[in-house]
């Protein structure tokens, strides 16, 4: 079975966003869907600090330390970008204006509800950022993350065992091995990687799949 | 004339009060106004609770002001950083105390306390443990949480420019949370890299109108010294 590496992950997650969305892309590997976005569509990258038409990141030297993303990277404008205040900046996100966020997960259960920002770990410190107002606010939101846990564990369950971020929320999951669309019915296959069967792919989610017709 | 500018940082933060609350603007180091903290931090107010995004980057800025264990209660969205070492000391020995809000919730609270209402109801966190005890409703098929407004008698905040009237225009993503602050303080404090004669801003661009700031005060920005 050939699993995707998070570059590849990345990629597949890019392209897949369309032509004029407007997108908001996570901390940490969601950030990567940025560098394979096809060249040519004409996509709209927000940043909740209050960025829209976000660029790439400058130049070394031309860093600008006004201008940063959520993960406090210096980035630049794109023509035609621009900037507002918080308030503004999640009234577009709980206010249903983007399209596609991309969000990265411990845990997401079979009806969409996702767990990604609390561990609750005795002696962690919480910290939640905006990802509570990206998990419900988007019309569409994307989880990328490795289906298994480094001990083998399921991270698509039948309900979260990590403090939840939002309920019922996230429609599609990007993993290493496979795509799911979370239906009411449930998990449905819509890809999968060379090498993988149906078998193995259950055995490893260990919650009931169905494929796509 | 009324004439909003001060001329030193000391008189801009001299009537901060021990126990005070104060929301303080910047997301990470953009946007904060670290020459009015240092100079809070020079004035000695205690007690004080905090309002930012973040809980302090590093050793300067709201870090420094941890450092000095001047701060009782900090509200904010994401504490834990990289390099917010200060804070995570002082909490796990339970120095300072945390109000951990949703990001959009904290904007949210901010503008309503600006805005006058009495509180919003807001879908962020529904079914999590940052909404555990709080009231709820559900409203045309969606779920809501109850939440109050944000209040503060200070806000001190980072402007681009600035005029004597208090008017401000802000530079790329360190806008983020100062017109909302600006709106919620009983006392608005805006550092700016400039303050122009009035008239010179373009009042279509003016992003916080006069009304809601109290002092001005210049505090050249390297950046903009060089440039």
């Amino acid at each position: 079975m050939n699993r995707l590496n998070r570059e590849q992950m990345a990629e597949r997650v890019a392209h897949d966003v369309p032509e004029g969305a407007y997108v908001n892309l996570g901390i940490g590997l969601p950030t990567k869907v940025a560098n394979f976005l096809p060249k040519g569509r004409d996509i709209f990258l927000q940043s909740e600090n209050g960025v829209l038409g976000m660029g790439p990141a400058p130049e070394p030297g031309k860093e600008d330390p006004d201008l940063i993303n959520a993960g406090k990277q210096p980035v630049t404008l794109l023509k035609g970008g621009c900037y507002f205040h918080h308030a503004d900046s999640f009234a577009m996100m709980r206010g249903g204006h983007l399209d596609i966020c991309v969000l990265g997960a411990f845990q997401v259960s079979v009806n969409g509800d996702l767990a990604n920002w609390h561990t609750g770990a005795p002696g962690a410190i919480p910290a939640v950022g905006g990802a509570m107002d990206l998990a419900i606010g988007a019309k569409q939101v994307f989880v990328m993350m490795d289906l298994q846990t480094k001990k083998g564990e399921s991270k698509l369950v039948e309900s979260c065992t990590y403090p939840v971020t939002g309920l019922n929320c996230v429609t599609r999951v990007y993993t290493d091995v496979a795509i799911f669309d979370l239906t009411a019915d449930g998990p449905v296959v819509i890809e999968m990687v060379s090498g993988m069967t149906f078998e193995q792919l259950q055995e490893m989610a260990g919650v009931p799949l169905r494929l796509a017709d | 004339m009324i004439d909003k500018t001060v001329a030193s940082l000391e008189e801009a933060v001299a009537n901060i009060f021990d126990g005070a609350t104060i929301m303080i603007g910047g997301f990470g180091t953009a946007g904060l106004p670290n020459a009015l903290i240092d100079a809070v931090i020079d004035q000695g107010a205690k007690d004080l609770t905090i309002i930012n995004n973040n809980a302090g980057n590093g050793e300067t800025g709201l870090a420094a002001l941890l450092k000095e264990k001047r701060v009782r209660k900090i509200v904010c969205s994401f504490p834990r950083q990289a390099d917010s070492h200060v804070f995570d000391a002082l909490y796990r020995a339970g120095e300072v105390e945390l109000e951990l809000v949703p990001q959009g919730n904290l904007a949210a609270r901010i503008q309503a306390a600006g805005s006058g209402l009495g509180a919003i109801f807001t879908p962020t966190g529904f079914g999590t443990l940052l909404a555990e005890g709080k009231e709820t409703r559900k409203i045309n098929g969606r779920d809501y949480v109850l939440e109050y407004p944000l209040q503060a008698d200070f806000a001190l905040i980072n402007a681009f420019k600035g005029d004597r009237w208090g008017n401000l225009v802000y530079r790329m993503s360190a806008r983020n949370f100062g017109p909302i602050m600006a709106m919620a303080a009983k006392q608005t404090i805006a550092q700016v890299s400039e303050v122009v004669p009035l008239g010179d801003l373009d009042p279509e661009v003016v992003v916080t109108p006069g009304i809601f700031v109290q002092r001005v005060i210049e505090v050249p920005s390297r950046k903009a010294a060089a440039a």
